[in-house]
């Protein structure tokens, strides 16, 4: 330790004050923009109010009483468990094995150049605005003249489905389109985790005999185990979230059957202009992401203790 | 077997040996491994094949998409769906929307993440893990929560339909998820370096710019491509916030023109491709730091 850092830190005040400034424009920001709105939508959650200059009715938690009793809220958070399997389980399982075996099969037997050129390729979909490919995806689904149909009639199928149009086919087309957005992100963080994984502890696998889905058990899959809760964080995070996609393929529809709690309270702020409800729709979203994102976290913690204790 | 190579491993015959038993493994899996390629292949035409049917119809003419379907190839380029897209929404107009305010958050939203972090990493601040949870927090919300307010602050202070309002609100939120990754990355500062540049008579700012912000350059310039490119393709706050067609951005643009009567399919078609090709050049000049940046991110 230096001389003046000795002094600095006799002074009365602490070594930290003077660091403080720096602080201070991110914090007013952050209390403008995030804070101070947050607050308030919890506060008009409490309130009956058309939006704009009409006035507020106090409601207490009547909004959040009549939460208790629409279906259309339940349907949606329903709707929600949908897509986290579409946005996380399903990517995350398909890109556990796409990357051992990119990684630890192809890339080995044909080289690393073909191994990235396919990992980019199943990134592709992550890099471009999401509400764009829905657009794209809105179209090739479109009963009447969307590709698909097009293509099925062709081969001779008189009435193929109304994909996004009827109530038992319009979430898991939903879901189809979300998986192939979603299943390059696991792909490329699991392959750059895997290039962590020591070489020869699959040489000697190998060399035991150890096949390739006995390796991916046994070594992949605990060696990349931070990196799954990463991902797994993140996508159920952005699965809660969700609106774009929804908004562009359906807008929630047919008869609710892809609602998901983000649209249902943008619905209510701007198109039924029930915005204290709608408030409370977002109030209850906020408080399941952070549950959520609470247990993940912990689960994670515990794991991690296991592990050095298991060590 | 283990033993086996573990006698052989001291001689010269040890990486032989090894490259021989992996050899004999390529020989016995000979039409296995191109089993699983096809599978990887056929994964990725999956992933490409709406690109490749939307690139197909986006220049097709209606009349031989209802004859000849999706699939075929165009038998003439007829671009009246690019051109009908881009007079209708005014195209150059939305990019220089979505890049201006792409590129204002991106710059204005990293240097709040530096001077966050460079209180919190490197001055250490009382109450920081807090103040990283909270901002951690901030990115986990969802917009929903803040919207109504935000939207009604703007309009009290001249703000709405400002792409103003989008930029500060993406600023904060951008750099809220940089606070996080840049805190981490500043608390494991060499702090030899911070002490010599002190003995030098360096102030905390010239500090700052002299001796820290050159060391974490690389990091800044991922941190600034990931808010453009998050910022870019963003839809839900400008969809609300931005109401007219002379502030909108590409995204939105595109998306109110959906159930127009004049979205044919190749005008439909020609407009996802517009939209998407921005985004897409972008990724491939960035491509190497941006996936060394999703790493980055990932192992935090």
């Amino acid at each position: 330790m230096s001389a003046p850092v000795v002094t600095r830190a006799r002074r009365r005040w602490p070594a930290w004050l003077p660091y403080l400034p720096y602080l201070i424009p991110g914090a007013v920001l952050f209390v403008v923009v995030i804070g101070y709105p947050l607050l308030t939508n919890v506060y008009i959650s409490l309130y009956s109010w058309r939006g704009g200059l009409a006035p507020l009715e106090w409601v207490g938690f009547g909004n959040y009483a009549e939460l208790w009793q629409d279906s259309a809220f339940w349907t949606s958070f329903q709707n929600s468990v949908a897509m986290i399997i579409a946005m996380v389980v399903v990517p995350t399982l398909i890109g556990l094995v796409l990357a051992a075996v990119l990684f630890d099969y192809l890339g080995r037997r044909f080289g690393g150049r073909a191994a990235a050129v396919l990992r980019a390729t199943y990134y592709v979909p992550q890099i471009l605005p999401v509400a764009v490919a829905g657009v794209l995806w809105n179209w090739i689904l479109n009963s009447q003249t969307g590709a698909l149909n097009v293509i099925l009639r062709g081969i001779g199928i008189e009435n193929p489905p109304n994909w996004l149009g009827s109530t038992s086919t319009a979430l898991p087309s939903v879901m189809l389109v979300l998986i192939w957005v979603q299943i390059g992100y696991p792909v490329v963080i699991f392959m750059a985790a895997l290039q962590r994984v020591d070489p020869e502890l699959y040489e000697a696998a190998e060399l035991d005999g150890a096949g390739w889905w006995r390796r991916f058990g046994a070594i992949t899959i605990p060696q990349i185990r931070p990196e799954t809760f990463v991902v797994t964080l993140t996508c159920t995070v952005a699965a809660l979230k969700v609106f774009g996609p929804i908004y562009v393929l359906t807008r929630g529809g047919p008869e609710s059957s892809t609602l998901v709690p983000s649209y249902y309270s943008y619905l209510n702020f701007f198109d039924k202009s029930r915005v204290g409800y709608g408030a409370a729709v977002a109030t209850v979203l906020t408080v399941v992401i952070i549950l959520v994102a609470a247990v993940i976290l912990s689960l994670q913690a515990r794991a991690e203790r296991r592990e050095e204790v298991g060590h | 077997m283990a033993a086996v190579t573990e006698t052989a491993a001291p001689t010269t015959a040890g990486p032989q040996g090894l490259r021989a038993a992996r050899q004999d493994a390529r020989y016995h899996r000979g039409v296995a491994r191109w089993l699983v390629l096809a599978g990887a292949v056929v994964v990725a035409l999956a992933m490409l094949a709406p690109f490749v049917i939307m690139v197909l119809n986006a220049v097709k003419s209606p009349a031989e998409y209802s004859q000849n379907g999706p699939l075929s190839l165009p038998s003439h380029l007829y671009l009246d769906g690019v051109l009908n897209f881009w007079d209708r929404v005014d195209f150059p107009v939305k990019l220089w929307n979505s890049f201006f305010i792409s590129a204002v958050v991106a710059v204005v939203g990293t240097f709040i993440s530096l001077l966050n972090a460079y209180a919190i990493g490197i001055g250490r601040i009382k109450g920081r893990l807090w103040i990283v949870m909270l901002f951690l927090l901030a990115n986990m919300l969802p917009q929903e929560a803040l919207i109504y307010p935000l939207f009604d602050m703007a309009r009290q202070v001249g703000l709405s339909n400002s792409q103003w309002s989008v930029i500060i609100i993406f600023t904060v939120i951008q750099s809220a998820f940089g606070t996080y990754l840049l805190a981490s990355v500043l608390g494991t500062f060499p702090p030899a370096l911070l002490e010599a540049a002190a003995l030098d008579g360096a102030g905390r700012w010239r500090i700052l710019w002299n001796v820290v912000f050159p060391i974490v350059r690389p990091t800044l310039g991922v941190l600034m491509i990931f808010f453009f490119i998050w910022t870019w393709n963003e839809f839900f706050i400008p969809l609300v916030m931005l109401t007219t067609n002379d502030t909108q951005t590409i995204p939105i643009a595109l998306a109110s023109l959906q159930g127009d009567r004049m979205m044919d399919a190749p005008t439909t078609n020609a407009g996802s491709l517009i939209s998407l090709l921005p985004a897409l050049i972008f990724f491939l000049v960035f491509q190497r730091t941006l996936t060394r940046g999703v790493t980055a991110g990932a192992v935090k």
